[in-house]
């Protein structure tokens, strides 16, 4: 993984003495690929989407698409969209946690470690369609594991309930959401649980203390910060989510639905506008997770120097 | 997904950088946003005008922009020069398994082999064709054509050439555009597709999906506030349940006791759900039906079953229009007499939709008739909303389908 890579040559380069000279020219010559590919690809068309809320078919200035933020079947999109994404993300957090700490048993350049380490980089990055035709295949209506309990208990999952199969419904994508959820939070959450020094465990078992006191007096509350960061990267990942969802659900129920459907609506024309203010209303929650993921950040962080 | 990025690289690195750059950071940071937006303007804006002057120059002598007819060219021998000089067309959402769109665009390509077609997004909706239109304007890879639904083509006149294929007449007049802006080019039947190896019986009435049997297994294609398609298959529910084109409540009332009965999917349908059994009922087109079925070949699923239910028949005609500012003028205007060709008129009739000129083909016994009796006459009690109609059950939809199958 790219970013791991980075995190941990950024660590290597803060410990060695930095050269406090100062070269501005040529450090913003190399920044520049970097900056104009965000600005075009990323904040050109963030402004441009928010920017469209604010017009009306006919292209004049106007407020009124602010009105869809009230609208009952948008609110209730909203709430979908938390709901899948609060859900599959502390259950990721949890899950991914669990398996960084049994990870710390293993050698660091072991066999077991790098090939979850690999799994998660590769399992974290699929998505969408083909993660929706993988569990349609697994526990769809047709699916393997659906027929295996059939033929076995003589229970069919897909009819339980009075709401068709459960796959095809807003709270069912909390299951492909964890699929991909629970490598992200390996891959995020294991460089600080790595940087949890053996030293304070040498330290705290000098002093005396348990193996749960260690824990839950200083691992616990140091790996915190990064802990409640992941939670809120795979937050924001959840959130910001739509193929899977597109293929499972199509009669919308998450945010990034409703803008697909005010965007290339046939039968309701004349409200793609709308779209801009549901990405409006996407950006707020995202700016809010990112203004509190880097002040998590910067608290993690406060330990590993 | 889309995985949206910001790991952990940001906390190392921004503290140090911060320390160093802080105070230079706030003079330089402006000047560098304003260098950058500035070039990005200049490449794009560069782009789109020099693909322009090229389209301009394909046809010599006749300005096929604002051709209105074959005549302008001199005939038909001169649009097809002038469309072999361009090369190419461009077309838009047209699946290959859909109203034999697939047989049509190769027909197309072997009849004129120095065309060749670029066919984009096939699985889009005609609201995507609109905003191909707009975003692409004057770039060479904008749509030519347009195959368009009447509520979006209605919003969006401005942006289509006039233009009158060879056998106008052959059209009916409330059929077509009096000045050619746009015509009808063909409809389906809403029908319901199932699968019988998993349905023994077939349905007779759309209250036969409420049963039992149907338990988990009902799918319509996409979202009614959405999809034309999934808006029909309510319409055809309405019409089953009481309501009338004028009056879609019934419909969106049947879907949501659909739902509570548990024999509705909110899953998207497609050929791999519906040849796997994972969507066992569809409603859609009959020629998407059709399409899916044997006739697929080892494409479609063997069992798949078609019925047009009795009682009245909704259709809905799609729209052939030219773009007005089409980087390939001449060959769009060749599609299109293309297209209202008796040989195109009867590849959609044989896909099991019904072309706009069938009358006017029976009349002049241009029509396929081994085709014709298999696909069964166009149905007498032929239902189709009108503009008005479509607005006001999309008002209906916006406001209650969401909460009937949520």
């Amino acid at each position: 993984m790219v970013a791991i890579g980075s995190t941990r040559v950024a660590g290597e380069a803060r410990t060695s003495s930095l050269p406090r000279r100062r070269r501005f020219g040529v450090a913003w010559l190399g920044l520049t690929p970097f900056a104009a590919y965000v600005i075009l690809f990323l904040a050109v068309p963030a402004v441009i989407a928010v920017a469209s809320g604010f017009f009306s078919a006919t292209g004049s200035i106007t407020f009124a698409n602010l009105a869809a933020l009230g609208d009952p079947t948008i609110v209730k999109a909203f709430q979908g969209s938390f709901l899948v994404s609060i859900v599959s993300a502390l259950g990721g957090a949890v899950v991914g946690a669990l398996i960084c700490f049994a990870m710390l048993g293993t050698r660091p350049d072991g066999f077991l470690r790098t090939t979850i380490d690999s799994a998660s980089s590769v399992l974290a990055q699929f998505g969408g369609v083909m993660l929706a035709f993988a569990f349609i295949a697994l526990i769809g209506s047709q699916g393997i594991l659906s027929k295996w309990i059939l033929s076995i208990t003589g229970v069919n999952i897909n009819e339980i309930g009075t709401n068709g199969p459960l796959l095809y419904q807003v709270p069912g994508l909390i299951m492909p959401y964890l699929y991909f959820s629970i490598p992200l939070m390996v891959l995020t959450f294991m460089p600080a649980m790595e940087g949890l020094k053996a030293q304070w465990g040498e330290a705290a078992a000098t002093l005396g203390a348990t193996r749960l006191q260690f824990w839950t007096k200083i691992g616990m509350p140091v790996l915190a910060p990064a802990f409640w960061g992941s939670v809120l990267l795979l937050f924001a990942n959840a959130f910001s989510s739509y193929a899977t969802a597109a293929a499972l659900i199509d009669q919308g129920g998450i945010t990034p639905l409703s803008i697909k459907q005010q965007l290339t609506s046939e039968t309701v024309v004349g409200v793609a506008n709308v779209a801009g203010v549901l990405a409006l209303g996407m950006l707020v929650v995202m700016v809010i997770v990112m203004v509190a993921y880097s002040f998590l950040q910067r608290r993690a962080a406060r330990w590993t120097r | 997904m889309a995985p949206f990025d910001l790991r952990l690289p940001a906390s190392g690195t921004t503290d140090f950088r911060r320390t160093i750059m802080e105070e230079h950071v706030k003079r330089t940071r402006t000047v560098a946003g304003l260098a950058l937006a500035t070039a990005a303007i200049a490449v794009l804006s560069g782009c789109s005008t020099s693909s322009k002057a090229a389209s301009d120059s394909s046809s010599s002598s006749v300005d096929a922009a604002t051709a209105t007819s074959a005549d302008a060219f001199g005939g038909m021998a001169g649009l097809v020069k002038a469309a072999n000089a361009e090369g190419k067309l461009n077309v838009i959402t047209l699946p290959p398994s859909w109203a034999n769109y697939g047989k049509i665009i190769a027909g197309f390509e072997k009849k004129y082999p120095k065309i060749k077609i670029n066919s984009a997004n096939p699985d889009g909706s005609s609201a995507d064709e609109v905003a191909a239109a707009k975003s692409q304007q004057g770039q060479s890879t904008a749509p030519d054509v347009f195959d368009i639904g009447t509520a979006v083509l209605d919003q969006n006149l401005d942006l289509m050439a006039k233009y009158k294929v060879s056998n106008w007449a052959d059209i009916p007049a409330d059929y077509k555009d009096a000045s050619g802006t746009w015509y009808y080019d063909y409809t389906g039947l809403m029908s319901v597709g199932y699968d019988s190896s998993v349905i023994k019986t077939a349905p007779t009435s759309i209250k036969d999906l409420l049963g039992s049997a149907y338990k988990g297994k009902v799918a319509i294609k996409g979202d009614p506030t959405q999809a034309n398609e999934a808006a029909s298959a309510v319409y055809l529910a309405a019409l089953g349940n009481g309501g009338s084109a004028s009056n879609i409540q019934p419909g969106i009332d049947f879907f949501s006791s659909l739902k509570q009965k548990g024999n509705f999917l909110s899953v998207l349908p497609t050929q791999a759900t519906v040849n796997s059994g994972e969507t066992p009922v569809v409603l859609q087109w009959s020629y998407n039906n059709l399409a899916w079925g044997p006739a697929g070949g080892s494409a479609g699923n063997p069992n798949w079953k078609t019925v047009v239910l009795k009682g009245s028949a909704l259709g809905s005609y799609y729209n052939q229009a030219i773009n007005k500012d089409a980087p390939d003028p001449a060959a769009a205007r060749l599609w299109e007499e293309y297209i209202y060709s008796p040989a195109v008129q009867n590849l959609y009739l044989a896909s099991g939709a019904y072309p706009a000129t069938l009358a006017a083909m029976e009349k002049n016994k241009t029509v396929d008739a081994a085709t014709l009796a298999k696909v069964g006459k166009a149905p007498s009690n032929f239902v189709q909303l009108t503009s008005d109609q479509a607005t006001a059950a999309a008002t209906k939809l916006t406001a209650g389908w969401s909460a009937a199958v949520n």
